[in-house]
């Protein structure tokens, strides 16, 4: 393994062979928003917010699963992805139906910490206000459709953690959605281990655990470093 | 993963003959999880379709977790978990044949029969589907009724030939 | 949406071509491509087979044969001996069927092909054998030059000679992208592995308007099995894979057919032509989506799962299907290879212009009068391809615009017509070349209703996996939903620009990325139809139903 150096929003910095954009980046203290990334999980790059400029290149690359290269040229904040980035959350918002007010998750949902970030204030696009539905039928957690952004977190953290691959996503667009199994009410599922690390991960409301004030809820966030020994793997 | 290692082979859902041509081809993919796929159109083929009694059997006998058979059978398009009806009327959504009118004969066959695309009369006569370019471009627009291909239609020519049925 | 497949042809029993013992004076080319046969072109063959018996004709072929172009004109029969085609023979048409017959007993009649104007301006490579050959008899393949190439390739050529070859014809990807095939095969073939390495064919065509590699694989499916094998021996690979669409089942009927009667030949498989290499070819039945032709999607799927690309690199030429390296090409590519190889590149390389050179298959559709399947060489203008080989407009019709590239693509007005039909120029325009699926409109068709048209498929057919485009494709077709309907401001307009902006440059694939392209094409050059729906409640085609906006402020659907 060898050091390569670089430039990140103009200030030189280093890292390995094969590391991520996002993980050199975060090392010195850049931010870059991200979604779908958790560390400790495999990257699918589906979010597109970290998507970062690399000087002489035309098309935008995902930090999160572009390599760095030996003299590189990255810009994390321009006006074009600051609006770029603020058109997804937009749409994220528009898809289902987020009503942070009566969500669990309001103040310690990243999905608002990213509508504070990219700061976005209101919206142009229509919400295209589809039917989701709660399934509230496991003993201790729940999911509400309603608040879900399809990051796969909980989908990659039950597969690839706990070897257990309750869930999965089936159809495909906007129809897309979460299935435990056969998408059989979670609460008859017999692979799911009850283990909950899905509910730690999940950046929103949509999946939750009964019974906890919004207070309690709050604090599971240092839970997840606890993932990072799995460091390293990619897709 | 659903199954342990040691566990018995799975055992067919229902008891009928029709399992045997699915294990035959499930035996000769050598039952690995890259075969749902496979196994999946040989099901379809067999029965018309994929309810969740099959698609559970698939799970077990080729180890793949029940949600991601799920999720493949639902992200391809070919792929039914109803039965069909008698009779198939295939409208051509392609480009050639949207152009040339296809909206408007779809619209009529949904009038007539009151379904939507990918969905079958209530008696289980009919099953309206759609299809992106048939190869009969030229003879645009284009539907199939029955496996039959017939082109340059109207309206009125498939609510004719549909009535006829 | 379900989507249904085309049927295979004859449920019943089918009858044998006719193939004299002794030498053959005449034979009849019975086309038996989609087109053809949706006019009943089987039934026409059996006609023929019993009219030529009861003649009496003794030294007289009658044969199946895959696409003969002309679509537009059929059923086609073709007699390659007199070089005449009959047109319009139908299924109990006494005269047409007889005349024929007359034809293949020494008369005249049918027109002349060489001197035909749609079939002069084509140069045939890739489409040389189709409609010469039956693609269900690998002896037929064979008789014109098959597997020569192959054979040429493997006893007396170094791999390292092969790959140079295609690399001097300056061939580029025919699956749309236009990457150079040379350069894409040289990565593969440095790519070391000692655990193997494949060849994918890709023949899952989902644009929606095209089937030229349908055509190709019914009716010469071992032209493209050949191309595998030579490119397997290019790059190091003994194992290849053929992705085919469930809807073309007569297309995975023949590869079948062909694969088996090709290894009973031992043409493929093991010791091809009795030297070390080996190389043997599986089907691979897609399922109905359109996302799997991206490369990372169609891995994906071959591996059993749900079809959703990746972010690249790695690209597949270094870890492809299980992590080998893949190289992947389009049906058209390697069905190209043969001849390459065979004639070599220089011969190849001298058809086409500028940086693209050989060959392109278009299926030509829409408003024109000669619909079909044409080969031509690159740098044609679109007008030779519309009005000297199309022949023009139907009825006189007014041309608008002719759509290139399907739902990643654009449309071309008339003030381009001289363009050359080449990567760049086509690029430069605000299209692609797509896969090669080529439609003509006249002035009945709405541009905006077009471009609606497209986004539908996107949003139907995008994977869900990346937000830009499941969501971004969903919301510009409510935009654009809006427009048609006569509901749309110009701020909504506004408001599609930006959504067409942010998806082409932060999509995950090339579908989200391509799915602006009509949106945006159609907004250069067709911007007042745009704005004569939003400014004055007009669809100028008369295509679109304008809803009264006086009912639609009253339900609060649009701004007042
Ligand atoms: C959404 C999408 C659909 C595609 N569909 C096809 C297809 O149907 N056939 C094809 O050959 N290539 C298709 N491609 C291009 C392939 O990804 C790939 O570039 C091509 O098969 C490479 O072969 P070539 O270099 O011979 O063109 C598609 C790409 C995208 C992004
Ligand atoms: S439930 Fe939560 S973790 Fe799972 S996909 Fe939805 S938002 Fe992501
Ligand atoms: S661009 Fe569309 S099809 Fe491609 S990965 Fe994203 S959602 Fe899927
Ligand atoms: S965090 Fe990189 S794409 Fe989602
Ligand atoms: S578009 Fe309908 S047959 Fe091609």
């Amino acid at each position: 393994m060898s050091v390569l150096t670089l430039t990140i929003e103009g200030r030189d910095v280093a890292g390995q062979t094969g590391h991520t954009i996002l993980q050199v980046a975060r090392e010195n203290g850049i931010p870059i928003p991200t979604l779908c990334h958790l560390q400790g999980l495999s990257d699918v790059g589906a979010c597109r917010l970290c998507v970062v400029e690399v000087e002489g290149q035309r098309k935008l690359f995902p930090a999160c699963v572009t390599t760095i290269d030996e003299g590189m040229k990255v810009t994390v904040n321009s006006e074009r992805l600051a609006a770029h980035r603020r058109r997804i959350v937009e749409l994220l918002f528009t898809e289902r139906n987020h009503i942070c007010s009566v969500c669990i998750a309001d103040r310690n949902c990243e999905l608002q910490d990213l509508a504070v970030a990219v700061g976005l204030t209101h919206f142009e696009l229509p919400l295209l206000s589809p039917q989701a539905v709660v399934d509230a039928t496991h003993e201790r957690f729940g999911i509400d459709h309603n608040r879900c952004v399809l990051c796969t977190r909980c989908v990659r953290v039950c597969d690839e953690i706990e070897g257990a691959h309750t869930w999965d996503v089936m159809g495909r667009g906007t129809e897309a959605r979460l299935i435990t199994d056969l998408g059989i009410p979670w609460g008859d599922s017999n692979t799911c281990t009850s283990c909950g690390k899905c509910v730690q991960v999940c950046p929103t409301g949509a999946l939750f655990e009964k019974g906890r004030s919004v207070a309690e809820a709050r604090h599971r966030r240092p839970y997840l470093p606890y993932l990072v020994a799995h460091e390293g793997r990619t897709r | 993963m659903t199954v342990a290692a040691d566990a018995p082979p799975a055992s067919p859902p229902r008891d009928d003959k029709r399992w045997r041509q699915v294990d035959v081809r499930i035996r000769r993919l050598g039952a690995r999880p890259d075969a749902l796929i496979e196994v999946l159109h040989t099901v379809q083929e067999v029965f018309g379709y994929l309810d969740d009694d099959a698609l559970s059997y698939v799970s077990e006998a080729l180890s793949v977790p029940p949600s991601r058979v799920l999720g493949v059978a639902t992200f391809y398009s070919h792929f039914v978990r109803k039965p069909q009806g008698e009779h198939t009327c295939v409208v051509c959504m392609g480009t050639a044949c949207y152009i040339n009118g296809a909206g408007a004969i779809l619209n009529r066959i949904h009038d007539t029969l009151g379904i939507d695309a990918g969905a079958t009369t209530s008696d289980g006569r009919i099953s309206l589907l759609r299809a992106r370019c048939l190869g009969a471009c030229s003879m645009a627009p284009a539907v199939v009724i029955d496996d039959e291909v017939h082109g340059r239609l109207s309206p009125d020519a498939v609510q004719h030939m549909l009535e006829a049925l | 949406m379900t989507e249904a497949g085309t049927p295979t042809p004859a449920r019943r029993r089918r009858q044998d071509p006719l193939i004299p013992a002794g030498p053959v004076r005449a034979s009849a080319h019975v086309c038996m491509a989609a087109g053809c046969l949706s006019m009943q072109a089987d039934t026409v063959f059996d006609s023929l087979c019993e009219r030529v018996t009861a003649r009496g004709l003794t030294d007289v072929a009658v044969k199946r044969v895959g696409c003969l172009g002309l679509c537009a004109a059929g059923p086609l029969v073709a007699v390659p001996e007199t070089g005449r085609l009959f047109d319009r023979v139908a299924a109990g048409d006494d005269a047409a069927l007889d005349g024929v017959v007359d034809g293949l007993a020494g008369g005249e009649g049918g027109r002349p092909i060489a001197t035909d104007p749609f079939f002069s301006h084509q140069v045939k490579v890739v489409l040389e054998h189709c409609g010469q050959i039956d693609p269900e008899r690998v002896e037929d393949y064979v008789a014109v030059g098959g597997y020569e190439s192959l054979t040429k390739a493997v006893t007396t050529m170094t791999p390292a000679e092969v790959l140079g070859e295609v690399t001097r014809s300056g061939i580029r990807g025919r699956g749309g992208a236009g990457y150079p095939t040379g350069l894409k095969w040289t990565t593969v073939a440095k790519t070391d592995s000692p655990h193997g390495k494949y060849v994918v064919c890709n023949g899952d065509e989902g644009d929606p308007g095209a089937f030229m590699d349908r055509s190709v694989l019914e009716s010469s499916p071992q032209q493209v099995l050949e191309g595998m094998a030579i490119a397997g021996y290019a790059v190091g690979a003994n194992h290849g894979y053929v992705y085919v669409r469930a809807e073309y089942p007569l297309a995975v009927k023949r590869l079948t057919t062909a694969i088996r009667q090709a290894e009973h030949a031992g043409l493929l498989g093991p010791r091809i032509a009795d030297t070390s290499f080996g190389f043997d070819v599986e089907i691979r039945i897609g399922a109905g989506a359109f996302v799997c032709g991206e490369e990372t999607a169609l891995i994906a799927s071959i591996e059993g799962g749900r079809g959703t690309p990746r972010p690249r690199p790695p690209y597949p030429a270094a870890s492809g299907l299980w992590g080998k390296p893949t190289l992947i090409n389009n049906v058209e590519t390697l069905a190209s290879i043969p001849t390459i190889i065979g004639r070599g590149a220089e011969w190849y390389s001298a058809i086409g212009s500028g940086k693209s050179l050989g060959t392109k298959v278009f299926a030509l559709a829409g408003s024109v009068v000669n619909t079909g399947l044409i080969e031509v060489p690159l740098g044609l203008t679109l007008r030779e391809i519309v009005f000297e080989i199309g022949g023009g407009l139907p009825g006189g019709g007014k041309f608008k615009a002719v759509q290139t590239g399907g739902p990643s693509g654009g449309c071309m007005p008339e003030s381009l017509l001289d363009m050359a039909v080449d990567y760049e120029s086509l690029a430069q325009a605000g299209s692609i070349m797509g896969s090669g699926g080529m439609i003509v409109m006249d002035d009945g068709t709405c541009m905006v209703d077009v471009a609606k048209f497209f986004m539908d498929f996107c949003r139907e057919e995008s994977c869900g996996k990346c937000i830009p485009c499941r969501v971004g494709t969903t919301q510009m077709y409510g935009l654009l939903d809006r427009i048609t309907r006569g509901l749309a401001s110009r701020d909504e307009l506004a408001e599609l620009e930006s959504l067409a902006g942010m998806v082409r440059d932060t999509s995950l694939c090339g579908l989200g990325q391509g799915s602006p392209n009509p949106v945006v094409s159609t907004l250069r050059y067709f911007r007042d139809e745009y704005m004569a729906h939003i400014d004055d409640h007009l669809c100028p085609a008369g295509v679109c139903k304008m809803e009264p906006r006086e009912a639609a402020l009253a339900a609060g659907e649009v701004a007042p």
